[in-house]
C-alpha cells in the first residue's frame, strides 16, 4: 500500500485515541481532507522542484509505533546539551518520557501538547493559537491530521527564561521503519525572552521518516532564539515546517544546523506583523556522500520599519545535494524595510551539487532589499599558505571552512550550543582543532 | 595570530611523535620571539592577515619564521611591495634568526635587500637552471654590469 493510503486509512483507528468531540478535532477533520486532496509534494510542484520525496516515501513505515519504549539518560546523554542546566521535553517514538524531561508549571508552562489539548486549563491558549500560523499546505496537513503530541510551551508575558528549553525527538528503531509527526506549539508573550533548542535523533539504522510542524508565537517585544541542531543518522529523514508569527518590536532567531540524516526539508516561514521588528535566519550546512538538504525559507514583511537577515551557508562533499530557495516578499505597506539574504557554498567536489535560487517579490519603493549567492571552491592559496607551515592537508581544510560557517557560528548565544556545534564539525570534518574558535 | 601559530606548531609536533607544547612554554616562546622581533603584541590576537598593511604582514611571516624554526625556509621574492622600513624588520629577523642549524634561500631580483641580509652563497638561475654560483661579491657584479653578461657566458 503507498504510504499516502497507508495515512488515510489510519486515521480512523487514530480517531480511537483522541477526543473526536473536542473542538481541535475539526481542526483535524479539515486537515485530513486536505492531505486526502493534494498528498504528497512531487517534482512537479515549484517548491519541491529540485527535491524528490520517492527514495524515502518507499518504506513501509508504521505510522503508530507498537510498544512504550524506555531508555537510560546515560545511552542518550551525548544528544543533549548536558554541560548546561536546563527544561528538557523528551519524546521516545513519538511518546513523552517523564524519565528523561524536566518540565514545568512554574510561571511559565513548558510541557506536552498531548496535556494542552485536553485539558480545559489551556484552552484558551490553543483557541487563540493551535494552527493560526501553519501553512496548509499537503505536509503541514498531515501532521495537523495526526496531531496529539510534541512541545507545548507557554511564556507568559515580562518573563525572561533563565534556562534553555531542550525539544529532543529520539526513535529508538524497535518499529523496522517509522514515521513521527510531533507537533509543537510555542507562544511568547509581551516582553518575554526564552531560548530553545531541538534536536530529532535515531539511535539506530532503521529509516525514520520524521514531519514536524512547529508553531511559534512572538508578542510584542518578546525575545525568542531557537536552535536545530539536524545530526540525525544515515537513514532518518526529516521534514520541518516551521511557521513563525512576530508582533511589534519583536526578535526572533532561527539557527538551523544540518550536518546528518538521508533526506532534510526546512520550510520556514516567518511572518512580520508589526512594526520595527527583526527576524534572523541563519544556517550552516555540511554533508557528503548521497545526503540532500533544501532549505525553503520565507519572510513576509507586512509593515513598515522592519528589518530581516537571513545568512545561509553550505558545504558539500561527495554526491551531496543542496537547495537554497529563499523568499523574501515586501507588502506595498512595508516602507523602510530592510532585507538581507546572502546565501554562500563550497563544492568539494565535482559530484556535489547546490540550486540556489533567491526571489524577492518587492511591492513597496523605499526599501533597501539585496541577495547574494556565491558557489566557490576552497581557495588553494590559503590552503598552500597553511600546509607550508607544516598543517596537514586535513587540517588545513577545516580551517578554512570553519571560517566560511564563521558568523553564523559567532551569532550562537548560548556558549554550550556554539561549543557543541563546534565539535560535532569538528568530529565530521575529522579533524582534532586544538583552540576555541 | 597565536591560535594559528599554535596549530601550526603542534601540527609539527605531532609529525615528529612529540606531544602538544603546553600553554605556558607557548607564551614563554611568544614573548621572546616578539621581544627579538620587536613586535608589537597588540599584533598577535588579531586575525592572521586581516587588515594587516603590507610591512604588518611580512613582521607577521618573520614572527612565524622565528615561532616555527624551520631547518629551511624559502623566502620568495619577500622584498617586492615593501618600503625600506619594512625591509629592514625583514632583514633584521632573518639575520637574528639564521644559525649554524638552519638555512634560508633567498629569492629577489635586487640588490637592496642583500645590503641588509648578507648571503653566504649567491646563485642565477637562467632558464630554470642555476648557470653561475659565487659568494657575495657576485651579487654586487650583477647590481653593476646587470644579467646579459651571464647570458651571453651560457650561450657561448
Amino acid at each position: 500500500m503507498e504510504l499516502k493510503d497507508k495515512l488515510v486509512s489510519s486515521f480512523i483507528a487514530f480517531e480511537n485515541t483522541v477526543d473526536v468531540d473536542a473542538a481541535v478535532h475539526d481542526v483535524r477533520n479539515e486537515a485530513i481532507k486536505i492531505f486526502e486532496a493534494i498528498g504528497f509534494p512531487t517534482k512537479r510542484d515549484e517548491a519541491w522542484k529540485y527535491t524528490s520525496l520517492n527514495r524515502i516515501l518507499k518504506h513501509d513505515y508504521s505510522v503508530f509505533p507498537k510498544q512504550e519504549n524506555a531508555i537510560e539518560y546515560s545511552d542518550v546523554k551525548n544528544y543533549f546539551i548536558h554541560d548546561i542546566d536546563s527544561y528538557k521535553i523528551v519524546f521516545i517514538d513519538g511518546k513523552f518520557s517523564s524519565n528523561l524531561s524536566q518540565t514545568t508549571h512554574d510561571g511559565i508552562d513548558i510541557c506536552l501538547m498531548s496535556s494542552a489539548l485536553t485539558k480545559p486549563k489551556y484552552q484558551p491558549i490553543i483557541e487563540n493559537y493551535f494552527n493560526k500560523v501553519a501553512s496548509k499546505d499537503g505536509l503541514t496537513s498531515l501532521n495537523t491530521a495526526f496531531s496529539k503530541e510534541g512541545a507545548y510551551i507557554h511564556i507568559p508575558k515580562n518573563k525572561l527564561v533563565e534556562k534553555p528549553i531542550q525539544i529532543i525527538h529520539l526513535s529508538t528503531g524497535n518499529e523496522a521503519a517509522l514515521m513521527l509527526q510531533p507537533r509543537n506549539l510555542i507562544v511568547v508573550d509581551e516582553n518575554s525572552h526564552v531560548q530553545i533548542i531541538e534536536r530529532h535523533q535515531s539511535l539506530t539504522a532503521n529509516p525514520v521518516l520524521t514531519n514536524s510542524v512547529t508553531e511559534v508565537f512572538a508578542d510584542k517585544r518578546a525575545i525568542v532564539d531557537y536552535y536545530k541542531i539536524q545530526n540525525d543518522k544515515e537513514e532518518a529523514s526529516l521534514i520541518d515546517n516551521t511557521c513563525i508569527n512576530q508582533k511589534r518590536e519583536s526578535h526572533v532567531s532561527m539557527h538551523t544546523f544540518t550536518f546528518g540524516g538521508k533526506l532534510v526539508r526546512n520550510n520556514l516561514n516567518f511572518y512580520q506583523n508589526g512594526e520595527h521588528m527583526d527576524s534572523t535566519l541563519n544556517g550552516v550546512t555540511i554533508i557528503g556522500d548521497k545526503q540532500h538538504v533544501d532549505h525553503n525559507t520565507l519572510v513576509h514583511h507586512i509593515e513598515p520599519n522592519c528589518e530581516s537577515h537571513q545568512d545561509y551557508k553550505g558545504i558539500f562533499s561527495d554526491k551531496a545535494t543542496g537547495v537554497f530557495n529563499g523568499k523574501v516578499v515586501v507588502d506595498k505597506d512595508a516602507q523602510k524595510t530592510n532585507a538581507f539574504q546572502s546565501n554562500n557554498n563550497i563544492l568539494l567536489s565535482d559530484k556535489a551539487t547546490i540550486n540556489s535560487k533567491p526571489q524577492l517579490e518587492i511591492f513597496a519603493d523605499d526599501v533597501k532589499c539585496s541577495h547574494g549567492c556565491t558557489i566557490g571552491q576552497l581557495d588553494e592559496s590559503a590552503m598552500f599558505y597553511m600546509q607550508s607551515r607544516g598543517i596537514p592537508k586535513k587540517e588545513a581544510k577545516a580551517l578554512l571552512m570553519f571560517a566560511f560557517c564563521n558568523n553564523v557560528l559567532g551569532s550562537v548565544k548560548v556558549p554550550e550550543v556554539k561549543q557543541r556545534i563546534t565539535k560535532i564539525i569538528a568530529n565530521k570534518l575529522g579533524v582534532n582543532l586544538g583552540f576555541d574558535l | 595570530m597565536t591560535n594559528f601559530i599554535k596549530t601550526a606548531i603542534n601540527a609539527n609536533r605531532k609529525a615528529k611523535g612529540l606531544e602538544d607544547m603546553p600553554a605556558k612554554d607557548m607564551l614563554k616562546m611568544i614573548r621572546e620571539k616578539a621581544e627579538l622581533l620587536e613586535i608589537d603584541r597588540k599584533f598577535l590576537s588579531r586575525s592572521l592577515n586581516e587588515g594587516f598593511s603590507g610591512g604588518e604582514k611580512k613582521r607577521n611571516e618573520i614572527f612565524q619564521m622565528a615561532m616555527l624554526e624551520p631547518k629551511l625556509a624559502i623566502l620568495d621574492e619577500t622584498d617586492s611591495g615593501l618600503d625600506i622600513d619594512a625591509l629592514r624588520i625583514v632583514a633584521n629577523g632573518v639575520n637574528k634568526l639564521k644559525s649554524k642549524d638552519n638555512a634560508v634561500i633567498v629569492i629577489t631580483h635586487y640588490q637592496r635587500l642583500l645590503d641588509y641580509i648578507v648571503p653566504d652563497f649567491v646563485h642565477v638561475l637562467y632558464n630554470g637552471k642555476i648557470v653561475k654560483s659565487g659568494g657575495k661579491e657576485l651579487a654586487h657584479q650583477l647590481e653593476e654590469k646587470g644579467y646579459d653578461w651571464i647570458k651571453e657566458e651560457v650561450e657561448a
